[in-house]
């Protein structure tokens, strides 16, 4: 009955409108639709739409991205609803992103939380030139299962180490993966620092995540 | 060994890329940018700096918005022309829109051991290495800091790369790893060492200092602060945009430059209402994101269109330019890193970049390769001599050698070929030989680059950098590493 609707927000995922699905959002809302159902049934249809074409090479990654962005917008919009209703959505785990301390190249890490949200994980992104301390206590709060780690320069990317370091100090570090990334970050350099694993870029830390959360 | 460095002067190649109206709209466009939607200058004495000038600043944001008025009025003070100097003075290279010099490219993080073909983290020595070879060849005209030094301490990393430079070369040292106003003094203290003061190093900068803006529209603050040291004392300084296409800048050619723009000359106009007259240039490495990764990708044709369009704007602010090219996207080198840095540099070159960062890297300026910084090398001769074009005259048309051989005779036995035998480009790593030649060894350019850059490194002896000055830089070094 209400495939129809369903279908605009898929569509409007698609499309990568995130006014769109917001509205969308709340014209479930108001016809009294299950948020769950709304998210499995309708958005989540077109973000896997997207990916698919991405897969195969029709898509590219601002679609993606834009996909992702309206997915977050319905997913804000649905909220408070879910939240009166006593239901949450099954994610994949939850993630504490930063660009480590002293560094404020924000784009890269920004990319990764809007496709991780997108494909499921709960984001909790610190913005840029966070200290390790702050990225601990966020971890702590939230019971993080993973952590991303950010950095552009070769001089702040010891920043990542010290995270870890603090991590293994606080004995967390069997129960939190951490990803690393950024352009100097390199495979040597996450065996050295004893990282879970590094991407190149944001689809391939899709990948990982799920690999480290055991999902893919 | 030669002292000679090739440039690439008096050009008979002319590109029209952008007209004097697209230029201006692009200005405009930049101007609107600036004093509407802002540049964000996380730096305290940059803010004070735009406050005192009448700039709008929101302190909360660190964002400036400056008027068009207020931003080329600062430009005036620019000095157009200005010489790179060396530690050798017959090496000192004249930026004045008539030479295209070329430099190592930097900052990469993995080298390819140049003994064991082994690739790894980066390293001293390889600095010291880099340096060596570059100042043995006749095509690098500068150095900027190859790779990252990361067996030494984060905080002096910097300083010790420069050092490494000065020891194992005469040529001009630009540095983009000064990312503070404490590393930017003891470098300037360090330079002045070698120009005899700091009064002498006004007039010689022997160090130049390149800062990445933080795009879209943003400085970092530490670079920003050390910029102003560096202007202060007179060494050349430059901001590079690397907006890119879809991520840090839109997905058009025009709009990306604009923001490119936008973030060059606020930064350069906050230099000269601090210290009106400093020598600055303007540098830029604009590139397309890749539409399946989003990552950088260090060639194609947008880039090679910013090659050519930079200078013009540039040229429209009178200051020299520093402008990317080579720094191919390739894994190896390959049919791709010929491409891209050929048509990238040829394009910058076309139009008179002044300085051309640079020659050595794989994979978006990540893996130093020696195979390939020699290959770019003879990439950069190649253009070199394009750009000199054909030259129309009685001796070059040789009517009297066409007449003495006339129909069915040859060439080879004229004293007029004997004369301009040489004007005939020889390439150093072109597999020109007989085929049956390359099949009994099967080996091509990379290995003939490989085995020159290995000779090179064994054989070649630098003037030394007189030792009371190498341990003088180490005490400057030294000191925040002891706090």
């Amino acid at each position: 009955m209400n495939e129809d609707l369903y279908q605009k927000m898929a569509q409007s995922v698609l499309d990568g409108d995130s006014d769109a699905a917001a509205a969308l959002a709340r014209q479930a809302i108001a016809a009294g639709v299950d948020p769950l159902e709304a998210i499995t049934q309708g958005f989540v249809k077109g973000v896997n739409t997207v990916g698919e074409s991405f897969a195969c090479g029709q898509a590219f990654l601002p679609e993606l991205v834009m996909a992702g962005e309206a997915m977050k917008a319905a997913v804000a919009t649905l909220e408070p609803e879910m939240q009166k209703r006593g239901v949450q959505r099954t994610m994949l785990g939850k993630v504490v992103l930063a660009t480590v301390e002293g560094d404020i190249h924000e784009i890269g890490k920004s990319l990764v939380g809007t496709m991780l949200s997108a494909s499921g994980f709960q984001v909790y992104d610190l913005g840029v030139d966070v200290p390790a301390a702050r990225i601990i206590a966020k971890v702590q709060e939230v019971g993080a299962d993973l952590v991303g780690l950010s950095a552009l320069l070769t001089t702040t990317m010891v920043k990542q180490k010290e995270v870890i370091d603090e991590l293994d100090k606080l004995g967390l570090r069997k129960k939190v993966k951490v990803m690393v990334g950024g352009a100097p970050v390199t495979r040597d350099w996450v065996q050295k620092i004893e990282a879970d694993g590094y991407s190149e870029d944001a689809i391939g830390a899709v990948g990982l995540a799920k690999r480290l959360m055991g999902a893919a | 060994m030669s002292k000679t460095i090739q440039s690439i002067t008096n050009p008979k190649l002319r590109l029209e890329i952008l007209t004097p109206q697209e230029v201006k709209k692009i200005h405009d466009a930049t101007l609107w940018i600036i004093e509407k939607v802002g540049v964000r200058f996380p730096s305290q004495r940059a803010l004070e700096i735009w406050a005192a000038h009448g700039a709008e600043v929101d302190h909360a944001r660190m964002v400036v918005r400056a008027s068009g008025e207020l931003i080329e009025k600062a430009l005036q003070t620019c000095p157009p022309a200005y010489s790179l100097a060396a530690r050798d003075p017959q090496q000192d290279l004249p930026l004045d829109g008539n030479h295209v010099f070329v430099g190592t490219d930097g900052c990469g993080v993995e080298v390819i051991d140049i003994q064991t073909g082994e690739r790894r983290v980066s390293r001293l020595q390889d600095v010291r290495d880099i340096a060596r070879i570059a100042d043995a060849t006749e095509q690098v005209g500068f150095h900027w800091v190859p790779v990252s030094a990361q067996d030494m301490p984060p905080e002096t990393r910097g300083l010790h790369e420069i050092k490494a430079i000065w020891e194992n070369s005469t040529k001009h040292v630009q540095t983009e790893s000064v990312y503070n106003e404490r590393e930017a003094r003891a470098a300037v203290e360090m330079a002045a060492l070698i120009a005899g003061g700091k009064e002498q190093l006004r007039k010689r900068p022997v160090l130049s200092l390149m800062q990445c803006s933080a795009p879209p529209l943003g400085h970092d603050g530490g670079s920003m602060d050390a910029a102003l040291v560096a202007a202060e004392y007179g060494l050349p300084t430059g901001f590079m945009t690397m907006a890119a296409n879809l991520t840090t800048g839109p997905a058009t050619l025009a709009g990306n430059l604009a923001v490119g723009n936008a973030e060059v000359i606020s930064g350069t106009a906050l230099l000269q209402l601090a210290f009106p007259g400093a020598p600055v240039f303007y540098a830029a490495a604009q590139t397309a994101s890749d539409l399946r990764t989003g990552g950088y990708t260090g060639g194609g044709p947008e880039d090679f269109l910013y090659g050519a369009a930079t200078n013009v704007l540039s040229d429209y602010y009178n200051i020299p330019l520093s402008m990317g090219s080579f720094a191919t996207g390739a894994k190896e080198p390959n049919w791709q890193a010929g491409i891209e840095n050929s048509l990238s540099t040829f394009m910058a070159s076309i139009v008179m970049s002044d300085m051309l960062l640079g020659v050595g890297f794989l994979h978006g300026s990540r893996i130093w390769s020696y195979a390939e910084m020699m290959m770019d090398c003879e990439i950069f001769s190649i253009i070199q001599k394009t750009m000199q074009g054909i030259v129309v005259d009685d001796e070059t048309l040789a009517l009297d050698t066409i007449a003495a051989v006339g129909p069915g005779g040859n060439f080879m036995t004229q004293k007029h070929t004997l004369k301009h035998m040489r004007d005939v480009f020889l390439p150093q790593f072109m597999d020109r030989r007989p085929f049956n030649e390359w099949e009994a060894r099967q080996d091509d350019a990379r290995d003939w680059a490989l085995a020159k850059a290995r000779t090179t490194l064994e054989k070649h002896q630098p003037d030394p950098l007189d030792e009371k000055i190498s341990a003088e830089m180490a005490k400057i070094i030294s000191a925040p590493e002891k706090k």
